[in-house]
């Protein structure tokens, strides 16, 4: 991917291709590259036909959900009156994420592309990228950017001197991780607490300022030049044969117990095994991988053995107990406290929710405390079935998935590393029978 | 956010104790969005871009804080005239993210990622470096210079470059304990 390490040749550049090279943040660098070629081509067809190239691309969402794009686009509907909004999620907060970061540090403009491509596609005159509030440097990138397409004429009432309006706007958030989830992103927007929203109504319907809104990942966004420039034909044709479902590259950053940590982009469906050890260098000297969460801590926790089967994509994930999520690789090896790593996880659960939801306001915290009591060396066996029945009560219950994902490491560990907690039970807890009063 | 666990469940990441900066809290609040106020043009402008002006919201509070280097029920109340809000919802809005400084915070204030993956890799040893190396001493407590203040924050986004820290606005990479001593010495 270029930075912090040289790319691999087994890796496939295309969204990556200039991470690294300072000449593709400005302007006059991005169009030499070949920059805003796709835009000027898209306003010059109908909305309808690039949603329907985005379709054929087979392009699924890259923030987590893997929804299809073109469908996503086509629920918004043409001719409807009201004004129609795109946001570009931005907020990457999900532990072990870090690509739209670097995506929006080397080559903003390609964000400010897919986003005017989006907008137009769907019919909105505005787009909002929503930067979560601690990524300065993306944030200046972005800002810089965003003038210079202004200054520039390929943004504004005149997009592109096709008479076209197409603004792009950069939002900055102010540190919250469940303004990642959609529709808390929406009404953070509106200058609103980020509580999650009831669905339905979906986005599509009423979103953003109650108007047909929809919401793309940054890494979804910056994959749709591509596809205009190159076809929808050559993008569904990267990826396994044997799986149409997962199409095109994929970022995946990678951090951990792990030699070469760093973003890494390769088509889906690559054996995840080549890829741990291969690409990534395999684990740190003298010791061996013991449990990998593929897809973001949200993701349940896999086995070695499951993680050396899979291949990475949408599907191959799921057959191999976890999900691709947002592609943030998180490697634990054997020289960690698994279950600390657990408790840590729960904790960030538990400090981000939003507090709305009964079940996961109390479910995040009791989670907490009872695996940092465990952890202390201070648990029971008991403990492991109250944290089951904890999950059990905090899964598919609530407004958004927060408290689901608290939940799934919990269970996936338990599942798959139960030793590992019965090991920290020092004492079986013995029930005290209250005597009998005479 | 600092509302989220419930109070019968405290999980403190270091909270900000703010009794000593009593002086600074005390100094007069100066407008910066009345007529000819500091930052009023660049917010009037940013109001073009929202069809509402409540969507100004997080970005006036954004500039309350760069100018004044936190957020204060001045400051506040200054937000909900501008916006046509009460001065209630505003602070409701405050309370819900943590970057919004409640509290005046020492000069260099540090937020440290301590999340699963950057645990992993060694976070923990990163935090009580800067403790130690700071005078601080606890988290979230000012050390008796008032230079230095130190938390713990849930996932910065940088994984692969542990460990990630933000001094105020800036964000550093890679830091270990054995780079601490320089990091610090690098800070006016």
């Amino acid at each position: 991917m270029g930075f912090p390490h040289t790319p691999h040749e087994r890796e496939s550049l295309v969204l990556s291709k200039y991470f690294g090279d300072q000449d593709a943040i400005g302007l006059a660098g991005w169009r030499k590259r070949g920059g805003y070629a796709a835009l000027e081509k898209a306003l010059k067809m109908e909305p309808a036909e690039i949603v329907n190239v985005v379709k054929a691309s087979g392009l699924r969402g890259r923030g987590g959900a893997g929804f299809p794009t073109g469908m996503k686009w086509s629920f918004m509907k043409p001719g409807d009156g009201k004004p129609h909004y795109l946001c570009c999620n931005a907020d990457e907060s999900e532990p072990g994420t870090f690509k739209d970061r670097e995506i929006m540090r080397w080559t903003p403009h390609a964000l400010i592309e897919g986003c005017a491509i989006g907008a137009y596609a769907i019919g909105a005159e505005v787009a909002y990228v929503y930067i979560r509030g601690e990524y300065t440097e993306p944030l200046d990138k972005m800002n810089a950017a965003c003038r210079e397409a202004y200054d520039a004429g390929i943004l504004g009432t005149n997009a592109m001197g096709t008479g076209k309006t197409v603004h792009v706007y950069v939002h900055k958030g102010a540190g919250a991780y469940i303004c990642g989830e959609e529709t808390a992103m929406m009404n953070s927007l509106e200058g609103r607490r980020g509580n999650p929203r009831i669905k339905p109504p979906f986005p599509a319907v009423a979103g953003l300022f109650g108007q047909p809104t929809t919401i793309n990942n940054v890494e979804t966004l910056v994959a749709v030049p591509h596809i205009l420039n190159n076809g929808a034909e050559w993008y569904a044709g990267l990826g396994r044969a044997d799986n149409p479902k997962s199409t095109g590259t994929k970022l995946f950053s990678v951090c951990g117990n792990i030699q070469r940590p760093g973003n890494y982009e390769v088509t889906l469906g690559f054996p995840f095994k080549d890829f741990l050890y291969d690409l990534c260098g395999g684990p740190l000297p003298g010791r061996t991988f013991k449990a990998i969460i593929p897809g973001g801590i949200s993701v349940p926790i896999q086995s070695r053995e499951e993680a050396e089967n899979s291949p990475m994509d949408y599907e191959g994930f799921v057959a191999n107990g976890t999900m691709l999520g947002s592609g943030g690789v998180i490697v634990i090896d054997d020289a960690q406290n698994l279950v600390k790593q657990i408790a840590r996880a729960a904790r960030f659960f538990a400090h981000e929710s939003c507090a709305q939801c009964t079940q996961c306001r109390e479910g995040t915290a009791w989670t907490t405390k009872i695996l940092e009591r465990i952890v202390a060396g201070e648990g029971s066996h008991e403990d492991l079935d109250t944290l089951l029945e904890i999950a059990e009560n905090m899964t598919g219950k609530t407004i958004c998935v927060l408290s689901d994902s608290c939940a799934t490491p919990v269970v996936s560990g338990l599942q798959k590393f139960r030793g590992d907690f019965e090991a920290l039970i020092k004492k079986t807890k013995v029930h005290m029978v209250p005597a009998q009063v005479a | 956010m600092s509302n989220g666990p419930s109070s019968s469940t405290k999980l403190e990441m270091g909270a900000i104790h703010s009794s000593e900066h009593a002086e600074h809290a005390a100094r007069p609040y100066s407008p910066i969005f009345g007529a000819g106020g500091k930052r009023r043009a660049e917010l009037d402008e940013l109001l073009t871009r929202y069809p509402t002006r409540m969507a100004g919201l997080l970005p006036a509070l954004w500039m309350v804080q760069e100018e004044h280097g936190w957020v204060s029920s001045e400051g506040m109340s200054e937000v909900a005239e501008v916006l046509e809000l009460t001065p209630a919802y505003v602070k409701g809005v405050v309370t819900f993210y943590t970057m919004y400084h409640q509290h005046p915070v020492a000069k260099h204030f540090i937020q440290v990622c301590t999340t699963s993956p950057c645990n992993v890799s060694g976070a923990e040893d990163v935090v009580n470096a800067l403790l130690k190396e700071t005078g601080c001493g606890e988290l979230g407590v000012a050390s008796p210079d008032n230079r230095f203040q130190v938390i713990e924050v849930e996932c910065l986004g940088a994984c692969g470059f542990v460990t990630p820290l933000m001094v105020n606005e800036k964000f550093i990479e890679s830091v270990t304990p054995e780079t601490v001593p320089a990091l610090l010495a690098s800070l006016s």
